[in-house]
């Protein structure tokens, strides 16, 4: 059971990113907006941090939360405010981020060296020496601990406090929640703020707490995963978490497959969270979405 | 009101486009205009090597793709995945380049085996949805991302050239290869494909009864199902199979047209642009040779300024993303006025 342990502890740091910005898509599809383009908050994100972490961590932090917020604010003034299609913007926000990340890059290849090594892990004495979990629990880095710590609160918030009761209004009927003189507009334009600034601290941890470094798309693909953590958590923030976790361990196994030497193609093992999202949304994905999810508010 | 949102969201696009214009100065190790400009002008149309080398090949795929998503998005299919959909037509336009000799037919039957792996690919995500509820645009992407380590298995493993060096297959057959049209220059048959598959998804949408329904079901899907009695699963799934078969035959065209051999990173992107290629058409078929040709100059265009001025040519992809918006912002009524058909919520 040695190899379990590594395991456990990957899954779960794995897991962080995809929890940070799945929580962020629950509470923007709660209010009824798909964010399509979360993939886009992740990258710049990731970049923002890049760039600006590499002496203090939190002005990483801190950059990435803006990188995604300014992404969502994009969304909102192409598709709350001006009603566009949202998955059309979305689409073409990820396009816009992963070529404006894409292309700083290059262009900039002297920073490339800013960020030499990863955030150290937060280590919980005694906690972290437990059998199996305790490192996976226990010693991981602070946005870890943060990922899932705000999963509890986003529930509270969302089913305990006027505002989020408010906020799923909006995505159960924009008639209703208007007669109850709530601005729809401005309910789904926080909403899509908050989730894409979770989506850029999501591409933050990427890059200050697992890989080190930036990399062009090295989002790959997990703002749509995360899209479809949430649909197979019913966009509950349980479901959500639990379906995050099981999303970290497809991922991390690539590192222990590398790690472990097993005789298993890299290009097949690398597969494995893409083919793993797609299964699961065909055995799970029929959950009850929020009634407004996608559609555009009418014009008063 | 509204006319000060739109000339306020006209500005903010504006704005990008001049930020983007801006950062391509700053970008350029000379920061002279003149010389980028003259870069884009060489690598897209300047010379006749870049326009029948370069700039007409690439718009051969974007236009194939674009067709396909201009009947997919009238349907209310958001198909994104057309990347993986071109790569696994690719795959087998290969595959039966690769074998024995079958005469003068053997492009024929390339091409067609590359619109079947596109097509059986984007089946994999229509049936996803039909049967499931699963969203198309998840669906597709992630469909993209396992045809993409499936390639890069494939020509590193069993269909790596004999000599085992470079990650990609051997050259196809050459009764399998599409000819080339000008003595001097890259320019292959698969242009008047790509024409005749525009006219052909024009006439489709326009004169057909199935065409019909694939408009009634974008424009309503529950006004097509009560008073149209439309099937509306079957029609999104044709149109979602329809877009894959045109990517996968564009894969097929690339294959069997330009690099003749099968390597990972076969498409630069064109699923991606193709978005961007069919709703500057307006979700016209009749207009996306334009628009291909357009958005084929302007990524040819800065391939060239990445080689002369030292701009990384990814910025392509934001300028495409850039296009998007604008057109939403400026552009057609009907566009607008898609909305995500019901059955498509998650």
């Amino acid at each position: 059971m040695s190899d379990f342990a590594p395991l456990l502890e990957a899954a779960v740091r794995t897991a962080a990113p995809l929890l940070l910005a799945a929580i962020g898509e629950s509470v923007s599809e709660r209010a009824g907006v798909l964010n399509i383009g979360l993939e886009g908050c992740i990258i710049a994100g990731a970049y923002a941090a890049f760039v600006a972490g590499g002496t203090i961590p939190l002005a990483g932090y801190g950059a990435a939360v803006a990188a995604g917020a300014a992404v969502g604010l994009l969304l909102v003034a192409f598709s709350v405010w001006r009603r566009l299609d949202q998955i059309i913007v979305g689409t073409a926000l990820t396009m816009l981020a992963l070529g404006i990340t894409g292309t700083l890059f290059r262009a900039r290849g002297d920073i490339a060296a800013a960020i030499g090594s990863t955030e150290p892990a937060v280590v919980i004495p005694l906690l972290s020496s437990l059998p199996l979990v305790g490192r996976a629990l226990f010693a991981q880095p602070v946005t870890t601990y943060l990922a899932f710590a705000l999963a509890p609160a986003v529930w509270w918030w969302l089913h305990r406090t006027h505002a989020g009761l408010a906020l799923r209004a909006v995505g159960d009927s924009h008639e209703a929640a208007t007669a109850a003189g709530i601005r729809v507009g401005l309910v789904q334009a926080g909403a899509v703020v908050f989730g894409s600034a979770l989506g850029g601290l999501a591409g933050g941890t990427l890059v200050l707490a697992q890989a080190g470094s930036f990399a062009e798309s090295m989002s790959a693909g997990r703002g749509f995963i995360a899209i479809a953590i949430v649909a197979l958590g019913r966009w509950r923030m349980t479901g959500v978490a639990l379906a995050s976790l099981a999303f970290g361990t497809a991922m991390a196994l690539q590192y222990v497959v590398q790690a472990l030497g097993w005789r298993v193609r890299y290009e097949l093992v690398l597969m494995i969270p893409y083919l793993a999202t797609l299964a699961a949304l065909g055995v799970f994905g029929r959950g009850t979405a929020p009634a407004m999810l996608g559609r555009r508010r009418e014009t008063s | 009101m509204t006319v000060s949102r739109w000339g306020l969201l006209g500005v903010a696009v504006l704005a990008l486009l001049s930020v983007l214009f801006a950062a391509l100065w700053w970008l350029s190790p000379t920061h002279d205009a003149s010389t980028v400009v003259a870069a884009f002008w060489h690598g897209s149309l300047g010379t006749t090597s870049a326009f029948f080398s370069g700039t007409l090949v690439r718009a051969i795929p974007l236009a194939l793709l674009g067709a396909g998503l201009c009947v997919a998005f009238r349907a209310g299919v958001f198909n994104i995945g057309g990347e993986g959909q071109l790569m696994i037509g690719a795959v087998a336009a290969t595959f039966v380049g690769l074998g024995h000799s079958l005469g003068p037919l053997h492009v024929v039957i390339a091409l067609v085996a590359g619109a079947a792996g596109g097509a059986a690919w984007a089946a994999i995500a229509a049936e996803l949805r039909r049967r499931f509820g699963v969203l198309e645009v998840i669906s597709t992407i992630m469909l993209n991302f396992i045809a993409a380590s499936l390639v890069a298995y494939l020509v590193r493993g069993p269909l790596q050239e004999p000599t085992g060096v470079y990650p990609q297959t051997e050259l196809v057959e050459v009764p399998a290869r599409l000819v080339r049209l000008l003595p001097d220059f890259r320019l292959h048959a698969g242009i008047f494909i790509a024409v005749i598959v525009c006219a052909a998804a024009w006439w489709f949408l326009r004169e057909t009864a199935a065409g019909f329904r694939v408009r009634a079901v974008g424009a309503s899907p529950s006004a097509a199902a009560i008073i149209g009695r439309v099937d509306v699963p079957r029609v999104t799934f044709g149109a979602l199979v329809a877009s894959g078969a045109l990517a996968g035959l564009a894969g097929g065209v690339e294959v069997t047209g330009v690099t003749y051999a099968l390597y990972e990173n076969i498409s630069p992107g064109y699923g991606f642009s193709a978005i961007a290629v069919a709703i500057l058409a307006g979700l016209r078929p009749a207009f996306v040779p334009l628009s291909a040709l357009l958005f084929a100059t302007l990524e040819t265009g800065a391939l060239g300024m990445q080689r002369d001025a030292g701009i990384p040519s990814v910025v392509a992809s934001a300028l495409e993303a850039v296009v998007i918006l604008a057109t939403l912002v400026i552009g057609a009524g009907f566009l607008r006025r898609t909305a995500l058909p019901a059955s498509t919520a998650p």
